[in-house]
Parts: structure tokens; sequence; C-alpha cells
């Protein structure tokens, strides 16, 4: 018991700030939630994904049209299915999974977050590794590359982790603010980039776009050892890009500050700039690279757009990106090692980091473990949903861990198995792919959830408190 | 003053994409689209931090 109260007692002081309802004081406007989408969402791993598209041989046509719903999809989903919950709460993801799940289960999610954020930091410190390696004439890893591809490699990946890791442990809020300056600029660094090679694509006039973006950027053939991507594909990669954030419910903890529901429509701002400008302009400069036989790696194809400025694009984009996935998976980290030090759990983090950022095959099988990372932590979303909105309606308790003082939640944990034992399954019975699997887990998870904490409650006695008058007490205050 | 590096900001923005613009109709050259490019760069980085304020939640 006094083992329980630990953990439980780490996880609280590591969070102690954020425990309450954010009050109405400290509510953002509008402003605040477009420019931090906007921010977000025009990463360095933008000039890796719109190149993978290439290489996986979608057709012209299904990438606007994949792109155009997929985003959609992904914008509705912040604006119907976190931010409603969000702004009733006022909490963000960690408490609200607390009250649900309890804190021992939240422990093994943090686990799970953490490695997850690490492995994507990783990818980010590759992306600035290729801008810098470049004034070194070091040898770039290719898209079917896996492993480290040479000692230059090897020696920049360190350097630029090292850098990475250290300015995370001397300051995130700086690093923060840097990153709010270069989005606005990043933005038309890839608009620029596309926009520049297009003449010597062959474009010279807006009627030549369609054309060639047909016959020699997204042709339609996928590159030998890819699979071929079609408009469904791009759909759901759009739609679930962000899975954890939306349907898993990560971006409770940026809506929570939002005066209305409504503003989780401002995450269009960074899904049609991001991953749709972005992604396109990326894919336009490696369709230049590889008909100029050059290497399609983030810095070399940034450099064949913009020069040095988009060199220094790719850098900042990678760092920026990199260093809050290092310092929120050190905060996750920290509930393993209440003793530690934050400056040692952050370099523990960049190391990991830094060790997993040497293969470059985390970077050019991003689309996988983007699918994938958004997998294993969206049926806790899922759980949340189902608490909030349908246990009350069944006259259940909602938030009925906290309620029972229970430590770990077997009807959200079951769920969270069960839920990735199901996708595994459909996924090795029926070859559905990864980049699909979201949509039946979700509805997975929903459903274990109801049906096992139906079990739990009603073996349990009589629910004192109807949560449906809970339910309507939390509308109200919105 | 603020102003001044509002305007000296929004140049370097114009800076960084305008010239891509240019390239696209034939009117410049690449070489002088990517030199304008990190002039704009420079006068973004400079300026922007004094009035753009971190203020994240």
């Amino acid at each position: 018991m006094t083992g329980t109260r630990t953990l439980a007692q780490r996880l609280d002081a590591i969070n102690e700030f954020d425990r309450e309802p954010v009050s109405e004081d400290r509510l953002q406007g509008p402003a605040n939630f477009i420019g931090l989408y906007a921010g977000e969402h025009v990463a360095g791993t933008e000039f890796v994904i719109g190149p993978l598209f290439v290489a996986h041989g979608v057709a012209a046509g299904d990438l606007l049209l994949g792109l155009l719903v997929g985003n959609l999809l992904a914008v509705l989903s912040w604006a119907f299915i976190c931010a409603p919950i969000a702004t009733r709460t006022r909490l963000n993801l960690y408490w609200k999974l607390r009250k649900i799940a309890g804190p021992n289960l939240l422990f093994v999610y943090n686990i799970v977050n953490a490695l997850m954020f690490c492995f994507l930091a990783g990818s980010m410190i590759s992306v600035a590794a290729t801008a810098v390696g470049i004034p070194f004439d070091m040898a770039m890893p290719g898209l079917d590359d896996l492993y480290p591809t040479s000692v230059g490699w090897i020696v920049t990946v360190l350097l630029v982790g090292s850098v990475v890791t250290i300015l995370a442990i001397l300051g995130f809020e700086k690093i923060a603010r840097f990153s709010k300056v270069a989005s606005p600029w990043m933005i038309l660094v890839f608009v620029a980039c596309g926009l520049a090679v297009l003449p010597a694509l062959g474009v010279t006039s807006f009627a030549d776009f369609w054309p060639v973006a047909n016959e020699k950027i997204w042709t339609g053939v996928a590159m030998e050892g890819r699979a071929q991507f079609t408009v469904w594909h791009i759909t759901f990669f759009a739609w679930f890009a962000n899975m954890a954030m939306h349907i898993g419910m990560a971006d409770m903890t940026i809506l929570r500050y939002a005066k209305k529901w409504h503003y989780g429509f401002f995450s269009a701002f960074g899904m049609y700039l991001g991953h749709l400008v972005a992604w396109v302009a990326s894919g336009i400069l490696v369709a230049l690279a590889i008909q100029q036989g050059g290497e399609v790696a983030p810095g070399p194809i940034a450099y064949l757009g913009a020069g040095v400025a988009g060199l220094i694009a790719v850098l900042v984009a990678g760092w920026t990106t990199a260093n809050p996935t290092i310092y929120r998976a050190g905060l996750a980290m920290q509930t393993i090692t209440p003793n530690w030090k934050r400056w040692k759990v952050t370099a523990a983090v960049g190391g990991i980091t830094t060790i997993a950022a040497l293969f470059p095959g985390l970077m050019m099988r991003l689309l996988d473990f983007v699918a994938l990372y958004g997998l294993l932590l969206m049926p806790m979303g899922a759980v949340i949903f189902a608490d909030f909105w349908l246990l009350p309606r069944l006259g259940l308790r909602q938030d009925y861990a906290e309620w029972k003082h229970l430590v770990f939640s077997w009807p959200a944990a079951l769920s969270w198995g069960m839920t990735l034992v199901a996708c595994w399954g459909i996924n090795s019975l029926w070859g559905l792919e990864i980049f699909f699997l979201g949509l039946p887990g979700w509805f997975i998870a929903t459903g274990l959830y109801v049906s096992l904490s139906l079990v739990q409650q009603r073996s349990n006695g009589p629910i004192p408190e109807p949560g449906r008058q809970k339910l309507h007490a939390e509308s109200s205050k919105s | 003053m603020n102003i001044l590096l509002k305007s000296v900001s929004f140049l370097g923005l114009g800076l960084t994409v305008v010239p891509a613009f240019l390239v696209f109709a034939g009117s410049i050259e690449w070489s002088t689209h990517a030199i304008l490019m990190m002039v704009g760069a420079l006068l973004w980085f400079v300026t922007a931090p004094f009035w753009i304020h971190g203020d994240r939640s």
C-alpha cells in the first residue's frame, strides 16, 4: 500500500500545478490556438512525410483528395471529440485519465507515452542531422536505409542529439518561444521551396502543373519494396497522423484553455498548412531530387529548394520540435525516477532519443511509426470519451476509479490491451494495414470499456449518485 | 519602434516567399532567390523575437 501511495504521490508531484481545472481568467482567445496549431504541425518531419508519399507511389489526384478529406476528418475529430470534453472538464489528459483509470494504470500509460516520445524526437534529430551533414559532405541515408550508413552519420547524429539535449536541459521555455517565432517563417519556406523548383520539373505556368504532377511527381507507381498507396491510405494517414492528439485526447492539455469548444476547428490551420501545403511541397522537392539522381534526405531536398535557408529550416524544424518532445518524455519518465533532478531525466531521455536517431529507419519508416504511435495511445482516448459521454447515459458513474479510490481500473486496462490485441488480429487475419486500424480500434475500445464498466459497476452494488446528473451539471458549466 | 520592427519582420517574410514566385515566373535566377531567402531569414529572426511573445499556455 505504501508503494502504491508513493507512486501516486510521485505522479501528483510532477503535475502539481495542473491538477485543478483551468480557471476562467486563464482562458485563451482564438489567435493563440491558430498560432499554436499552425506552429506545431509544420515540423521537420513534414520534410520526410511528403517524400514518403512519393515513394509509396500515390497518384496526384488521390493525394490531393486524400489530404483534403483526411485532414477534414482530423479537424472534425479535434472539434467534436477532443475539444468538447476538454472545455467541459478544463482538465488535462493526465488528470482526467487519473480519475478514470487510477494512478497505477496512468503510470503504465506514461511509460508507453514517454518511449513513443523518445522515438518521435529521435526521428526529428535524424531530420536535423541531414541538414547539418551537408557542409561536411556527409553520406546521406537513402529511403531504404534502416541502420547507420556511415561514421559521418553517427558523428553528426551524436553531435546534433547532444546539442538538442543540452539545450533542452538549459531551458525548455526559451526554445518554445523560439519555436513560436520560427513557425510563420517555416511555413513560407515550405511554400517557397516547392514553388522555386517547379520550373526545373518543367512547370512554367499553372496549366503545366497538373500534367507534370501526374507524370513526374505523384506518378501512381510505388518504388521497389514500398507498398502501393491509394486515396484511402492518404485519407487515413492524414486523419490519424495525430491520432494520439485528437481521438487519443492528448490535446485536452491544450484545448482546456479554449474559451469555446469550437476552437477545436482551429486545428485546420495546422492540418491544411502543415499536412497539406508542406507535404505537397516536400513531395515536389523529392521528385526533383529523384529526377536529378540526387539524395532524397530532408537536408539535401530543402537545399534544392531554398539553398542555405532551406538547411536552416530543416535544422530549426527538427530542433524546435525535438525539444518539447524530449521535455514531455522527460516529464513522463520522471515517474520512474522520482529522486532524479529534472536535468538528469532530460539527459537520460536525450540519450535514448539520440541512440534512436542513429537509425535512419526510424525516419525513413516514419509513416508506419506515426501510425503505430497513435494506435498504441488511442484506446485510452476512447476510454475517456466513453466515460464522459456514454457511462452517464447508462446510469453508470464517471471517474469511477477516483470515486472508489482505486489505483488500477481493470476495465480501462483491459479495454486498452484487448483493443491492441484485436487490432493486431485484424491486421494478421485480414491484412488490414496499420494506417486503417485506428477506426475499428476506436469503436472496439469504446465498446469494451462500456461493457466492462457495466460489469464492474453493477457487480459492486447500486451507485448512490447517478452519473447522468453529473454529466448535466458539467455540461451546464460550459 | 514596434512598427519599425514589425515592418522589417514582414519584409523578411516577403523576401522569403516572393522570390520563389519570381523564379516560377522566370524573372530571376534560382541563385538570386536563394540569397534573398537567406536575407529574409536574417531579417525575420533578428526582429521578430522582439515583438512575438511566447505566452503559450
